[in-house]
């Protein structure tokens, strides 16, 4: 079973309800879209992500109602440096969509999407504790996994696999 | 994991409030789980549980390891089901290569993943009535897991990290007798789950200690990411195995047990009879069995076989390369989620076409479910958390990572 090759024209995944209402909503906060593997993504400015979880969660056509997975990559030593993975779900229309934005190393933070999905609240703290990503208006950012008084971020590609000795 | 001179989030609002700390040790957080308690005589004003005792950086471990060495990894995440997360990562891996798996490989898992399902539910139970003080429920619920673990060992010469799944197939051939022993305890076991269910589903003390307590409504159980039974007891009718389905269970008849009251009891209720669906998948399995092989045709992935190995080069070759430099995998990256016993396991697996994965990330189940436990437990009884622990069934192993 040989992969099919990926969709990434934004105008050829109009029929996808997500991306037809992210469009509609705000065409320029989507910076790219790419069908692969029978999974979607939707690339997004960083400024949008709380806003678009907004449009997608109340959006009648995409219906999305449920967050699945919240997670980083660190893509050292490449900028923009970390990508945030967002995995939701359609539980009506039995579909998922990942959403990505892409932060500087310099300066990785965003919005919290806590207030939208309760569920978020592990989740941005597990990535603030392994990867380093602030999440503005998250209501307490701290260290999830690893001990309060840890320094550096374990999951970030310049943190050795055995640790600092 | 935090120390408790700077613990600012959980503070006495009054001065008859005291704060208790419930765990790591204690005995019904099943593993190490550390719940910040605000209580009020023998009311729970608030609660923070506190997670990482058991964080041994799998995720990062992962990154250094070639795709097929990621495989015994997972059963460490979560001990009590290691073939569903192995399940869920090769299907990840194969999502990612474009492999087709022979049916009655797929078939295979799916049995073995049924009756995986049964061995964790069956200590979820055995613990749970433990915890809420029904003893003798816990010899009975050993007493058929050890005949499930000793089928795992035939099969994997593993009781309980049986990392059997591979990536394009299975490791071995079941041995000769195994699909008999499956037979012999799926045949009696229907009996044995009434034998629980006279002990606990009719108990009037049970029945107190479960009936009413630790509410989670269908919104919040939504909204705080609940899967698996515990959201199918709040009465929202979701199971991936039906909706979503992956290695072949859209072949397969079962019915999706619900409740509606959203109690420790109704979760009780799904997951005894989840107990009795997947006993009639495994059932289902046995007796549709495909005949073929069991790997995929991919000699660059799938290791050949040992005779293949003394007769061929070809097969000599690729085996090394395997061995020694694993295999490529293209760029990409893939979400795959499956039904664990815990609810929703998912694996992100991004490749940047090396033989190791770039990133692996696991959505544990019960590290999502754990953020609903403040929510049935504050302004309750403190007794009650013990039980509302036991119903959401979590795993430190798999939380922590």
């Amino acid at each position: 079973m040989p992969v099919a090759p990926a969709i990434t024209k934004l105008d050829d995944l109009l029929e996808r309800p997500a991306v037809a209402a992210l469009l509609a909503w705000r065409r320029e906060a989507v910076q790219s879209a790419r069908f692969d593997r029978n999974e979607l993504t939707v690339n997004l400015d960083r400024s949008a992500i709380r806003e678009a979880c907004a449009i997608l969660k109340d959006s009648p056509q995409a219906q999305i109602n449920f967050l699945s997975d919240l997670t980083c990559v660190d893509l050292h030593p490449s900028e923009p440096r970390f990508e945030v993975v967002y995995h939701l779900l359609s539980m009506k229309r039995k579909e998922r969509l990942r959403l990505k934005v892409q932060l500087p190393g310099s300066d990785p933070s965003l919005e919290s999407i806590t207030s939208l999905w309760p569920a978020a609240n592990f989740f941005e703290r597990e990535v603030f504790d392994l990867f380093g990503v602030r999440f503005q208006g998250h209501p307490h950012l701290r260290r999830l996994l690893m001990p309060e008084d840890w320094e550096g971020h374990p999951l970030r590609k310049d943190y050795p696999v055995e640790g600092y000795r | 994991m935090a120390h408790l001179t700077t613990m600012p989030t959980v503070e006495p609002g009054q001065d008859r409030n005291m704060i208790l700390n419930m765990g790591p040790q204690h005995p019904s957080t099943h593993g190490v789980l550390r719940l910040i308690l605000e209580i009020d005589g023998e009311n729970v004003v608030r609660m923070m549980p506190d997670i990482g005792y058991l964080h041994t950086g799998i995720e990062k471990t992962c990154e250094a390891k070639f795709y097929q060495q990621v495989v015994p990894l997972t059963d460490r995440i979560d001990y009590l089901c290691p073939l569903t997360n192995n399940l869920c990562y090769v299907l990840a891996a194969e999502k990612l290569l474009g492999l087709e798996i022979p049916a009655r490989a797929q078939w295979i898992r799916v049995m073995l993943n049924e009756l995986t399902r049964i061995n964790s539910h069956l200590v979820w139970l055995g613990t749970h009535a433990l915890d809420i003080g029904a003893m003798s429920v816990f010899l009975y619920c050993f007493r058929e897991r050890e005949d499930l673990l000793r089928i795992f060992e035939m099969v994997s010469g593993q009781r309980m990290m049986t990392s059997y799944f591979r990536v394009g197939g299975l490791a071995l051939e079941p041995p000769l007798g195994f699909f008999e022993r499956i037979k012999q305890f799926a045949d009696r076991f229907p009996e044995k789950v009434d034998e629980y269910e006279g002990l606990l589903t009719c108990n009037p003390i049970w029945v107190e200690r479960t009936k009413n307590v630790a509410y989670l409504a269908p919104d919040d159980a939504i909204a705080l990411g609940a899967t698996g039974p515990t959201l199918r007891a709040s009465g929202i009718d979701w199971d991936l195995r039906r909706d979503m389905p992956y290695s072949g269970y859209e072949q397969f008849q079962f019915k999706v047990p619900l409740r509606s009251e959203g109690d420790v009891f109704s979760r009780y209720m799904v997951r005894v009879e989840e107990l009795r669906e997947s006993n009639k998948i495994v059932q289902q399995a046995l007796a549709g069995l495909p005949e073929g092989g069991i790997k995929a045709d991919a000699p660059k992935v799938v290791l050949p076989e040992r005779e293949k190995m003394k007769t061929q080069m070809e097969a000599l070759i690729y085996h090394f390369k395997i061995i020694t430099e694993g295999f490529t995998v293209p760029a990409g990256e893939v979400y795959q989620a499956i039904e664990s016993p815990r609810g929703e396991m998912g694996y992100y697996v991004v490749s940047d076409g090396t033989a190791k994965p770039y990133r692996v990330h696991m959505r544990s189940p019960s590290y999502v479910n754990l953020q609903a436990l403040p929510k049935m437990c504050e302004g309750r009884l403190i007794a009650d958390v013990v039980a509302a622990i036991g119903s959401i069934d979590i795993v430190l192993g798999e939380i922590d990572r």
